[in-house]
This record gives structure tokens, sequence and C-alpha cells, in this order.
């Protein structure tokens, strides 16, 4: 459990890392429906909530889940709810609500190979609907990228802080591998993220106020309008939180740009290559939205291309060709329906990049 | 055509008027609803007993997307706006972290019998202590008069042109005689607010279903058999008629589960 050091690290998979995780943040309820590779979650929740803090309620869908959500949010709790890719296809007409509701949240999706029932293997094919918004209606939501068990503890913190600053859904974004895999973790104490119920929060209506309205229907287009208007403000204004990983980028001559698991193959591959004195650099996104165009657009100045891999057919690479602007060649490398890249065909990619 | 509530003239009567008396719960502003639409007789009430109750600081009300999508504007409390058919999971949701709160929900029959079949089962299955208000106008109002789960068999909507043909469509959906047999439901009861006598009856279970919730026993259910004037082609007057000779002979009003039965 400790290290002797005063630290509580443990070794712990993906998915109870993240749920313990949020149990230290302070999250006051849990709404979710099994699905492999992420069941974990509520399984530890449903074990853990009662003997501690909160509320968990295995929902009868993920549509009734996500609705949990938003009512909950509304009345102003900390609420988180976890899903993988079928489930969170599922909650995206609840997710546009609470985006134009303005209710902050966190949704955590551990991406399996699809379309379809698909596999339960890891993917990263949810890319699209994750940083584009998802459901129905102009809206984003922030998106963070954890590659490491240790990341989906401290994403949980940093994810309930956006969400809750900004007043939307915020996301983490993990493949199944990370949801599965175990690593050392160190977990932060409880009660290091305060949190007060907001005064616009439906907690019944005292004399002292008007009546509190969560709701999403501007019926008259002038007022949707200068709704939408205040929510792509809002996303402009979350730029600030934008972050990545860059790692031997001075001298590259291929920067490789990957997240979450392949992002580490990728890293290996990187070393790799290094060993055959290929310059070879990695940058990783950890927010796949606000994506870092600008960090990227940069390294178009000095390095001469970009190899973009993932776990899927290709999607980041449009953020990476519109970041790079086509000032450089930007090449992808994928595998998909939850195929893992190996470092070797990394590596073949790198090697077949003609500078 | 018998309609002895006309010919008693009960309307001029200023004494049996039931929209004279204006609780503080409730916002003055007009009405959206089409006229003779019962939507305004069953918000008014549901707030007369907020009001008589002393509890508009502890309510909090969920009303999902059809014709009643603005409560908000006249029911003085907190309240959340929720999509079509998920009114009782958000209202478990705003339960489940303000237990200590009253939630209603206040639903149409195409919201809680249809898309949101489920959210409702599911909510009475656990025994959510929260009350569920099911206004069944046997129509889709909000979209324009289309075939709801309760459409009467032979009744003419503009997605059943022909009438309702059973054969096809199957029949009307008796949301609430299903909830009576959930073991989490508490008090489940039918009623009708189209004859001042109906609308003082429906007042007192409402008031009834308010309490019971604090027995925090099980869900409350209240249904409402109701009127679409708009959608049903029919004058306010005639609507009444067809609530009293087609709508409560399939929807008889009444109690269908009380917490001493
Ligand atoms: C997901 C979704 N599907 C369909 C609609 C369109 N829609 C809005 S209200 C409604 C039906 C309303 O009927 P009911 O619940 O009976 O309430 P009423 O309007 O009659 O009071 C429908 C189909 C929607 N808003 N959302």
């Amino acid at each position: 459990m400790s290290e002797g050091n005063g630290k509580d690290v443990r070794l712990m998979k993906g998915n109870e890392a993240f749920a313990e995780a949020a149990i230290r943040a302070g999250m006051d309820a849990y709404f979710g429906y099994p699905i492999t590779p992420q069941s974990e979650a509520l399984e530890y929740l449903t074990r853990e909530i009662p003997k501690r803090q909160g509320v968990v309620v295995q929902a009868e869908s993920e549509v009734a889940a996500i609705n949990m959500i938003y009512g909950a949010a509304g009345a102003g709790a900390r609420v988180m709810t976890s899903s993988s890719s079928p489930g969170v296809s599922l909650m995206q007409e609840g997710i546009s609500y609470i985006a134009s509701a303005e209710l902050p949240c966190l949704l955590v999706n551990i991406n399996r190979g699809g379309p379809g029932l698909g596999t339960i293997q890891p993917s990263q094919g949810d890319y699209f609907q994750s940083t584009r918004g998802g459901g129905h209606g102009d809206y984003r939501t922030p998106v963070l990228a954890p590659a490491t068990v240790q990341e989906m503890v401290d994403f949980v913190f940093e994810g309930f802080r956006i969400a809750e600053e900004y007043r939307t859904p915020t996301l983490i974004l993990a493949d199944g591998a990370l949801g599965q895999m175990m690593e050392r973790v160190e977990l932060p104490p409880e009660g290091s993220l305060p949190h007060e119920i907001p005064s616009w929060a439906t907690t019944g209506k005292t004399p002292d106020r008007e009546s509190n309205v969560i709701t999403s229907l501007f019926i008259e287009p002038e007022k949707m309008e200068k709704v939408n208007e205040k929510l792509q403000e809002k996303y402009r204004s979350m730029e600030k939180e934008i972050t990545f990983e860059a790692e031997n980028v001075e001298d590259a001559d291929i920067v490789v740009v990957a997240y979450g698991l392949s992002s580490r193959i990728s890293q290996k591959a990187m070393h790799m290559a290094r060993e055959k004195g290929i310059r070879v650099g990695s940058f990783r996104p950890k927010t796949l939205y606000p994506f870092p165009y600008e960090a990227l657009g940069k390294l178009a100045e000095t390095a001469k291309s970009f190899l973009v891999v993932e776990m899927n057919a290709g999607q980041m690479v449009e953020d990476v060709k519109l970041a790079v602007n086509g000032k450089r060649p930007v090449g992808f490398k994928g595998r998909m329906g939850g195929m893992i890249p190996d470092p070797d065909e990394i590596l073949a990619a790198i090697e077949n990049i003609d500078n | 055509m018998e309609r002895t509530f006309i010919e008693e003239d009960w309307m001029s009567k200023p004494d049996a008027l039931v929209y004279d008396n204006h609780p503080e719960t409730l916002i003055d502003r007009p009405l959206h609803y089409c006229p003779g639409c019962h939507h305004g007789v069953a918000h008014k009430e549901i707030m007369h007993v907020v009001e008589e109750l002393g509890i508009q600081s502890e309510v909090i009300g969920v009303a999902p997307v059809g014709c009643s999508v603005f409560a908000y504007h006249y029911m003085n409390v907190d309240m959340q706006e929720a999509a079509h058919g998920r009114a009782c999971a958000v209202a478990t949701g705003i339960k489940r972290v303000r237990p200590d709160k009253t939630v209603f929900t206040y639903q149409g029959d195409g919201d809680l019998a249809a898309i949101g079949t489920a959210e409702t089962l599911h909510a009475v299955n656990r025994g959510e202590n929260i009350l569920i208000i099911f206004i069944n106008n046997a129509i889709y109002g909000m979209t324009g008069g289309q075939m709801a789960p309760t459409t009467l068999e032979g009744m003419q909507t503009s997605t059943t042109p022909y009438g309702r043909n059973i054969k096809d469509i199957g029949y009307p959906l008796k949301m609430t005689d299903l909830v009576a047999h959930l073991p989490g439901a508490y008090y489940v009861t039918r009623q009708s607010v189209h004859t001042p006598n109906a609308v003082r009856k429906f007042k007192k279970a409402l008031k009834k279903a308010f309490e019971y919730l604090k027995d925090e026993r099980g869900t409350c259910f209240v249904e409402i058999v109701s009127n679409c004037p708009s959608g049903w082609k029919m004058t306010p007057v005639e609507s009444v008629s067809y609530i009293e000779e087609k709508m409560l002979p399939e929807f008889p009003v009444g109690d269908l589960k009380t917490p001493e039965k």
C-alpha cells in the first residue's frame, strides 16, 4: 500500500484506478451501465461507495445513466459516468443536452474496437466522436487522453476541475488496454479538490432568489444563436488548458504524433529509430480537445515530416494536417478494429519516410 | 348526447370557478397552451398543492419534452427540462443526490409510455421516492397530433388517419395499470381534470401523493386523463365530452394502489 514515505502507492488496473480517483476527488454520485472493457469501474464503485461516501446506481441503460447524470449535475452534485464505445454512442443525446444546459460532469470512454458491436479489444476509433462533440448541435467537450494508469488517476482530478470551471461535460478518452492494464499509481489524498454546491443548481427555490431552471431549450432563434456564441466563446477560452508532451523534437527530422497507448508504442519506436541514427521525435497531445495546433504548427518549421500513429483508420491525422497546414508531409500508420501496432511496424513506417 | 355538467351551467357560477384564485407558486403570465387544454388546470392544481403543503423550497420539478416542456415558465419552483422520455432518469439523478428534497416529474403519454417506457418502469421498480405525474391526452400534442401509445382504438390522429387499427399497431397502453403491479410503487391513482368535481378529486389525490412521498416507501404515480382539443380537432367542450364518453371507459379514474391496500 505504502512505500513508507507517506505516499499512497498501489498496483492498480486502469478501470479501478480511475474509479478510486473519483472517490478521492469527492465525486458525489456515479451512474453507469456495464460494458466490457470498463465494467470494473462500476463493480469497484458498487463495492467501495457503500463503505465510504457518495451515491452509485447501476442504471437500466446508458441512456438512463447519462440522464441521471444530467439530473444530479443540475442539482449541483459532482458526478461521473463511464462506458465503452457502444454505450457512449447511446449517451450522445444526453451529452448534447448537458453541454447546452452547461452542466459539469466527467465522462470516461474506455474505447473498444468498432464499428457496431465490434470487439472488446482496445481502439482509438472514437476520436472523431469525442473531439467533434459527438451528439447533435454545435458543441465540443474537453477531451483528456491518458497514456498511463497514473494519468487515468490524475486526469480524473483535472477532468472534474475543468468540468466545473467551464461548466461543461468533460471526457477522458482512453483505450481498452489502459482500462485493463495494471501499473503503479500514486493516489492523491481525499478532499484535495473542494466542491461547493453552485448557486445555479436546482436545490429548491428559497424566498431569497428566483427559481433556478436547468434547460437546453431556447426556442427563439435569436436567443439560441446567443447561447451558441457563448458556448463558442467558452470553447475558445479553454485553449489555456491545452497540454502535450514533446520528446526529442528539437533536432527531429521526423515527428511521430500519437496519443494514449499508441504514443507509448510510438515512443519505443522513436528510441529504436534513434539507435539507428534516424532523428525522430515524439509529440503526444494530452488534450485532444482543445488540440495543440499551435505547438504542432511550430514544429512544422523545424521538422521535415510528420507521422501520425493511431489505433483507427486515421482520425487525429486530420487535426495534425490542420496544424501543419500543408507545410510538411504528414504520413499515417494505423491499425484498426482492436489491433495494436507493434514498435517494429512503426519503425518500418518511419524508415519508409523519404525525407 | 348527455352533457350534465354543461346543463348545470357550472361555468357561469363564480363559486365553481377553478381558475380565479392564484397561488404564489404560480408565475403570472399568459399560458402558451391552446384554449381549453388541461395542462393549465393541472399546472395550477399542482402548484396549489405545493403552496398548501408549504413545500415550495423543497420541490424540484422535471418537465420533459412535450407541450409542457415550458412548465418552468409557470411553476415557480426549481425545475429541470429533460430530454424526451428521460424525466424519470433525471428525477432519479436529482433525488439520489438531494434525498431531502421533493422531486416530481410531469410527463406526457408519448414521453412516459413510448420513448421513456424503460426509464419509467425502472424508476418505479427501484422504488425511487419521486412523484410521477402522467398527463395522458392520448396524442402527441407538441409535434402536431400524432398517435400516442394511449391513443384509443379507432381514434383518428395525423399518423392514424383511418383511425387506430389495433391489428396493426396494438392496444392503448395502460402504463398506470402496469406500474401498479410493481412492488416499488407506493401510491398509484388515475384522475381527470375535466369537471370542477374531477379537479377537486385530482387535487385531493395529488396532495395525498405528495404527502405519501414523505414516507419514503416508494414511487407515487398520478395519471391525469386529459384532453387535446387541437390534436383531437374538437372544441374544448367537445373534448370534455370525449373524455367522459370515450377516454374514461378505457382509463377509469380511481386509486389503483394505496399504501393501506
Ligand atoms: C428524441 C426525440 N424524439 C422525438 C422528439 C419529438 N417530440 C417532441 S414532443 C413529442 C411527443 C409529445 O407527446 P407527449 O409526451 O404525449 O406530450 P404532449 O405534447 O402531448 O403534452 C415528440 C415525439 C424529441 N423532441 N426528441
